[in-house]
């Protein structure tokens, strides 16, 4: 998701960011008005006894509630250490449980009145409210421990999970728990001087690996509530299609099937088990009224958006003067640039479980924007919000697909079950060709690169134009397109940090009927592509090193050159190679993380190629968990790299050309390369890391298979052989 | 009526004979470690081992299993599956943790037939289990480390 731009660029805590959504109560038909909220600062000032965060029970375990949702990045470990480090707990004493959906205490602190999980922003967001919770917790159990032993608070000390007199006696957390239930919470809690972490910055194991590693673990397709139907849903062959007629007789008639509802987005099937559903899915019959439907395939799409680079589009940065570098320039080159548009296709197909039943509605499922499916929900069923409860489980991955503005599939299970009129769970799931074939995708994006160069051969223009479709406008988050273009389109591209002294970045919103959506780092993923790429192609024309060429332009932007340096450094950069292997290299902030990258490729002479190893440096602020935080750069490697050498999305006549895993290929086990990452020391506030591992991950492979090219890679995926001719 | 071991005890089923053994496990026999990830064997999430080899239960017709023994997550308990769960354990090789179901009855059927993979034998038998997390870095490290416990143990 790209909430990026209300993540203070430098983690400020005392700036106030305001964020107003009021477009979101139009838009989803509820209200949350427009409460601008204080970014970084913990929300109640006065709260009774631990707050809505932390639980402690007389067993002295300690429960985190999680306001995040967990769809692999780590965030019950990451918000459960942070709790764990300010109240001195002992690890192993931890537990967590994820947060209903309460925005009024739940909130996403970058989001405003929102509660939600993206832009990388899960840690960022919690981290001062989630130290103060602690705080103030341990705080309140010194108090309670001193009052007890009749001695002065200051005699009190916790460590490793026991309060500790020093006269020897001690108390359990849990002895506590009482006392401190009747507290009232401190204000301003002392916070730990970041020199004393312990667990902070230690290998902390993962606290959800023990149930992953044993089939354990609850996703929305394990929830299993007494009496729950099973349902499936037909969606229109072309977006934009919809029901000219619906013959649902056939399948009524198969035993175990209990409804078939027309929705407004498709046909859902109800039946005592997910095989019946299929089965009845085969036999309904739906004549589809395509007429108003997108019937441009990708070869179309294309051609207009082609047409469309050949104008200027909205120009959203303009320093110097391009016009008259280009006119001036003794040399130029240019680039142009396709990307497709990427599926996400997480493991679990998107899938929610509803029941409607005595004025409540009960919603499992895994939700990056609780808010948004709550807000549906509720003016779908025509409750208020306060009555839909959202069971949050475990999402077999998302990727930026389990937070669609319009609630999508949530909508989806909501709309069957008031129609089918049935007061029994349904567990909606989507088949591998639904989630495939029915939208959302990354942008298909196409991009002009130019570069000038003066008669002394220094660069002396830089312009890029970007055309793509809008994420955001259109839905209810379109309040946070706050100037002419969508920002999404140019992210990572307008805000270059390379010193030039004329660079100008314009875009075009380009109108399609294929829904899109946030992909892992947004318009990252085609801008550093775009940008690496060519900064490269300019240091070859200027015939200086690639990563000398960077640092000489990244003089104001320390972080980025600390983690280019590393990168470099640790990947050996310029050391000798054999002929068939090259190293190539990109760098690129996204989400307030900086992430440097190493590629190492093998090229033979058929084509061929492997990508050997990846050699990373990532600058994240204080690292909370460092081995999380390397699962992730390792995880976004391999999704960015992917994505790069054999993902597309393709449309013939409107239609989505894939369906499944054969004909759609992420990465698999024999092409990942070896990774190694290298994490910054640093003592700015942590930023995300489930996004920024993910968009340098291609440049820098693209960059060091160009050694074996004629021309860079422009045109994605790569393929599975390469043209040396 | 098809009848056959899964997990070690006898069940017997009656119905759709080309129902997919995935379904009857998760819903009939409700036992939802092994996951729904593409239903045409292309990605791995809902493997178990038959007879001792892996299948892609998706794509499994319950008449395959007559007579048959199965086993899913929740019934392993060799010396191999422990080893590998260890593995995993101790290199946090989970992420969201959907396909790893899959992963590690893959990596238990590999190292019950070959306690020494290679790289190469590594990317032949896992090449099928697909993880969007992109764990395939840990994963064949612990299969590795898996190995090399169980040559230290025998």
């Amino acid at each position: 998701m790209n909430f990026s731009r209300f993540v203070p660029q430098k983690q400020n805590l005392s700036r106030r960011e305001f964020l107003k959504v009021s477009s979101l109560a139009a838009g989803a038909g509820f209200a949350i008005g427009s409460v601008p909220l204080v970014a970084g600062e913990a929300t109640p000032a006065v709260q009774q006894g631990l707050g809505h965060f932390i639980k402690v029970t007389s067993d002295s375990l300690v429960t985190v509630v999680i306001k995040h949702l967990d769809k692999g990045q780590g965030v019950t470990t990451g918000l459960t250490a942070i709790v764990a480090e300010e109240m001195d707990a002992d690890w192993s004493q931890m537990r967590w449980e994820f947060a209903p959906a309460d925005a009024t205490k739940y909130n996403n602190l970058f989001f405003g009145p929102v509660q939600g999980t993206g832009g990388s922003t899960a840690i960022a967001n919690s981290w001062m409210q989630l130290r103060q919770a602690g705080a103030a917790a341990k705080h309140m159990m010194v108090k309670a421990a001193a009052k007890r032993w009749q001695v002065a608070p200051a005699e009190v000390t916790v460590a490793e999970g026991k309060i500790k007199h020093k006269s020897g006696k001690t108390l359990s957390f849990g002895d506590v728990a009482s006392d401190v239930a009747k507290m009232t919470a401190p204000e301003k809690p002392n916070l730990k001087d970041p020199k004393d972490f312990k667990l902070i910055g230690s290998n902390i194991p993962r606290i959800d690996s023990p149930e992953k590693t044993k089939g354990k673990a609850n996703y929305t397709l394990d929830v299993n509530q007494p009496g729950m139907l099973k349902a499936v849903i037909i969606h229109p062959p072309l977006f934009g299609a919809t029901i000219k007629s619906l013959d649902k007789s056939e399948a009524l008639k198969m035993k175990g099937v209990k409804a078939v509802v027309q929705t407004p987005r498709g046909v859902g099937i109800v039946a005592d088990s997910y095989w019946t559903a299929t089965q009845a899915r085969q036999v309904v019959k739906i004549d589809w009224d395509e007429s108003a439907a997108e019937k441009r395939g990708s070869k179309e799409l294309w051609k207009s958006y082609k047409t469309m680079a050949r104008e200027e589009g909205q120009v959203v940065r303009n320093d110097g003067d391009v016009t008259k570098a280009f006119k001036e320039a003794a040399k130029t080159i240019n680039l142009e640039f396709e990307f497709p548009y990427l599926a996400h296709s997480a493991m679990e197909p998107m899938n929610c479980a509803v029941q409607i039943k005595e004025g409540q509605c009960d919603i499992w499922t895994g939700s990056q924007i609780p808010t948004v499916d709550q807000g549906v929900a509720a003016s779908v069923v025509g409750l208020t919000p306060d009555k839909v409860n959202i069971h949050t489980q475990f999402a077999g991955g998302s990727f930026g697909r389990r937070a669609v503005p319009n609630a999508d599939f949530v909508l989806d299970a909501v709309l069957i079950a008031k129609l089918s009129g049935l007061d029994a769970p349904i567990n909606l799931q989507w088949s591998r060709e639904d989630d495939m074939q029915a939208g959302y995708y990354r942008p298909m994006t196409y991009q002009e690169m130019k570069a000038s160069f003066d008669d002394k051969g220094e660069l002396s223009g830089w312009h890029q134009r970007v055309v793509s479709q809008s994420i955001l406008r259109g839905t209810p988050f379109a309040g946070m397109i706050q100037g002419p273009l969508d920002m999404t389109l140019v992210e990572g591209g307008h805000n270059l940090p390379y010193a030039m002294d004329n660079i100008k970045v314009d875009g075009h919103e380009a109108s399609v009927g294929v829904p899109v959506l946030w992909w892992r780092s947004v318009g990252h993923t085609h801008n550093a592509y775009s940008t690496e790429v060519f900064l490269d192609e300019v240091a070859r024309t200027m015939g200086k090193d690639p990563v000398q060429f960077r640092l000489e332009r990244l003089k104001e932007h320390p972080r980025h050159a600390g983690v280019l340096k590393l990168a470099a450094e640790k990947a050996g950069w310029g050391k000798k190679l054999p002929k068939n292997k090259a190293q190539g290299v990109a760098v690129h902030e996204s989400f307030s993380s900086f992430v440097a990258e190493v590629a190492e490729v093998t090229v033979n002479d058929d084509g061929t190629y492997s990508v050997d190893k990846i050699v990373c440096a990532v600058d994240c602020g204080i690292a909370i968990t460092p081995d999380v935080i390397k699962a992730q750069m390792e995880g976004g490697i391999g999704y960015g790299l992917g994505s790069c050498m054999s993902e597309a999305v393709t449309l013939t006549d409107g239609k989505v050309d894939q369906a499944n895993f054969y004909n759609y290929f992420p990465m698999r086990m024999s092409k990942m390369p070896e990774i190694e990452v290298h994490i910054v020391q640093s003592g700015e506030s942590p930023t995300g890391v489930g996004e920024p591992g993910t968009p340098p991950a291609g440049p820098a492979v693209a960059n060091a298979l160009r050694k074996f090219l004629k021309k860079p890679l422009t045109k994605l995926p790569f393929g599975d052989r390469l043209d040396l001719a | 009526m098809i009848k056959f071991k899964l997990n070690g005890k006898s069940v017997t089923y009656e119905g759709d004979s080309s129902k997919p053994l995935l379904w009857f496990v998760r819903e009939d026999a409700e036992l939802t470690g092994s996951k729904f990830g593409c239903g045409v064997a292309m990605c791995g999430a809902c493997t178990m081992h038959l007879n001792g080899n892996p299948v892609r239960a998706c794509s499994t017709p319950i008449s395959m299993v007559d007579g048959g023994s199965v086993t899913t997550i929740e019934g392993l308990e060799s010396k191999t599956a422990k080893a590998v769960q260890t593995a995993w354990q101790d290199l946090d090789v989970v992420q969201c943790g959907y396909c790893q179901s899959g992963q590690i009855m893959s990596a238990v059927a590999l190292l019950e037939k070959n306690n020494k993979p290679t790289d190469e034998d590594i990317n032949a038998a896992m090449d099928g289990n697909l993880c969007r997390c992109a764990t395939y870095h840990r994963i064949r490290k612990a299969i590795h480390n898996a190995s090399k416990s169980l040559a230290k143990e025998a």
